[in-house]
């Protein structure tokens, strides 16, 4: 008789746990005034100076923003689990097949643009180098910074983390110099760091580090040890800027995405329209990205 | 009124039977959930391809090996330097200590464990791995012995805590007689107190590798996160990246059933059998069965 009452306990438990949690697709947001926007780190900030910024002149919406990395937005936008997908590369082929295949067809944005900076600490005196030499760094064929004209010290290749879009596009355009047939990856030594303050922190103190990140997030101490970029040997070198990424004469230059769950409608539609407006554009500007021409 | 004592009896018997049943369902029931989403990973991708020597999964190298070897070296060495001052603090506060010093040290060692290991990673980023990597001599301070380094730091307050309950709990007869034997100070701890504390010493320790190896956040911090395979012995002076930051790192960017989320689950599988094993293994030492010598005394 005991164990027949433990069994019986047992069971509802193992019932109650057997409710599987497959998410479904979220209630539509388009009657509801509350807004869900995820993803790219890199667009994060610049997100909630935007949210914050439309729900002073529109009270009626409440907008709220997370970060968590263009990889993570992505996933949710598939998952059905938000409303706009912030993502600081474009969405893949197998990423949009998998939201077909859950029902959702994603609608892409480019709401701004922004440079990736590669940043050395500021005892070094490399200043230049060309996209090969910055790929031959990553990809772990250049050890020694000595091989790029600076001093004899090993060198410690900094990135963002794998969820990362900035990571993704870093890999796309640099390591691989834009081509997709490459099949160059980051030197397992590469340290993967969770955010860009990380990165900054360690390039900051420690001289034999290179490290990337949006332009944005380069800290005015740091200015100065901006690499500049040349496309080959012979070419300019150019550093990042406003205008070097307007006239693309700067070749690490990228376009920042939002993406919804098929075409925006109601309260989601007119915030889009108001982020690709001149007034949100300012706010870019403000914070060191590009704004869209 | 015989027949209420006997429903009181029955129903509190039943509570605590549930509540000491609970324990083993729960740990059951997490079991089976890391099985049900884990072991897809292995019809999904080849075992050769698991084993192998490249973590890179946005472009499908799902090689876990250097995940496993970074969990490994971080943990051994966090033990390394957990056990000595973790057992020599116990010793010391149980034994050696005056009572006065005792009663302040003994809180502050609990202070210590109460940290927030995310603070502990925070200045590891910030002191430690600057003043590692200018000490050392070596190219970044980011590597697998600062992550030993906090780790030990966090493991010892639970060693301490317990090792140090457990000789407590040894009765003076045994000092006091090994004392009438002639034996000095450091013969009795060394070789009658210790030994008769052993199963609550290696419980304490087992605490602090259980502890040690499901750390996430400080390790995510200070150690680089570069999947390195980190096999040779100089490895210790290397980026590493360990199993529960990966996971951490990146468990919100992976689509639902997707063979990515299957893999990590995989590799919870494996920290989950890790544990198990450490488990068993102090077990089997902890209820091995007495001499009847020891029986005799106790």
């Amino acid at each position: 008789m005991k164990s027949a009452r433990f069994l019986l306990l047992f069971m509802v438990v193992m019932l109650a746990a057997c409710k599987t949690g497959a998410q479904g697709p979220a209630a539509p947001a388009g009657g509801s005034m509350y807004i869900q926007n995820k993803g790219s780190d890199t667009m994060v900030n610049l997100a909630l100076a935007w949210a914050e910024r439309y729900q002073a002149e529109h009270p009626e919406v409440s907008l709220s923003v997370t970060g968590g990395g263009s990889g993570t937005g992505i996933a949710a936008l598939i998952n059905g689990t938000v409303d706009i997908a912030n993502a600081s590369r474009a969405m893949k082929s197998e990423e949009t097949q998998q939201a077909i295949a859950n029902g959702i067809t994603p609608v892409e944005f480019t709401v701004a643009r922004d440079a990736i900076a590669v940043v050395v600490n500021s005892e070094n005196p490399v200043h230049e180098l060309t996209l090969q030499q910055i790929s031959d760094i990553y990809s772990g064929k250049i050890n020694n910074w000595l091989q790029v004209g600076g001093d004899d010290r090993p060198i410690v290749r900094l990135s963002r983390e794998t969820n990362s879009g900035t990571h993704v596009y870093f890999l796309e355009t640099v390591l691989r110099l834009g081509d997709k047939t490459n099949p160059t990856l980051f030197s397992t030594d590469t340290l993967l760091l969770p955010s860009s303050e990380v990165i900054i922190n360690e390039v900051r103190q420690n001289p034999n580090a290179i490290g990337y990140d949006g332009l944005g997030y380069i800290p005015p101490d740091l200015m100065d040890s901006v690499i500049a970029i040349a496309r080959d040997a012979s070419g300019p070198f150019v550093t990042p800027s406003i205008a070097s990424v307007n006239d693309d004469s700067y070749p690490v230059a990228r376009d920042l995405y939002m993406y919804t769950a098929g075409e925006p409608t109601g309260a989601i539609k007119d915030y889009i329209n108001w982020i690709l407006s001149a007034e949100a554009q300012a706010i870019v500007a403000d914070l060191g990205f590009v704004p869209i021409k | 009124m015989g027949k209420s004592k006997n429903w009181r009896e029955t129903v509190i018997t039943a509570v605590v039977r549930t509540c000491g049943y609970s324990a083993v369902v729960f740990v059951l029931l997490i079991f089976f959930f890391l099985l049900r989403e884990g072991l897809p990973a292995l019809a999904e991708v080849k075992l050769g391809e698991l084993l192998s020597a490249r973590w890179y999964p946005i472009e499908n190298h799902f090689g876990i090996l250097p995940l496993l070897t970074g969990s490994l070296i971080v943990t051994v060495g966090a033990m390394l330097i957990a056990i000595p001052f973790g057992i020599g603090t116990a010793v010391f506060l149980s034994e050696i200590a005056p009572r006065w010093m005792r009663e302040i040290l003994k809180p502050l060692v609990e202070l210590l464990g109460g940290l927030p290991s995310v603070v502990l990673g925070f200045l590891g980023i910030l002191v430690l791995s600057p003043y590692l990597r200018v000490f050392l001599n070596l190219p970044t301070g980011m590597t697998a012995l600062a992550g030993a380094l906090l780790l030990g730091g966090i493991a010892v307050p639970t060693t301490v805590s317990i090792a140090e309950d457990a000789l407590d709990a040894v009765p003076q007869s045994y000092r006091e007689g090994a004392l009438a034997l002639g034996a000095t100070k450091w013969q009795t701890i060394w070789r009658v107190t210790l030994p008769a504390a052993r199963s609550g010493v290696l419980t304490a320790l087992m605490l602090g590798i259980g502890r040690t190896i499901g750390e996430t956040m400080a390790v995510m911090m200070v150690t680089g996160n570069a999947p390195v395979l980190a096999i040779k012995l100089t490895s210790i002076f290397s980026p590493v990246r360990t199993m529960t930051a990966t996971i951490a790192a990146e468990m919100g960017e992976v689509a639902n059933g997707s063979t990515h989320y299957h893999v990590l689950f995989m590799i919870g599988l494996v920290l989950f059998l890790i544990s198990l094993a450490v488990n068993i293994a102090a077990s089997s030492v902890v209820f091995k069965s007495r001499k009847r010598a020891e029986r005799v005394l106790s």
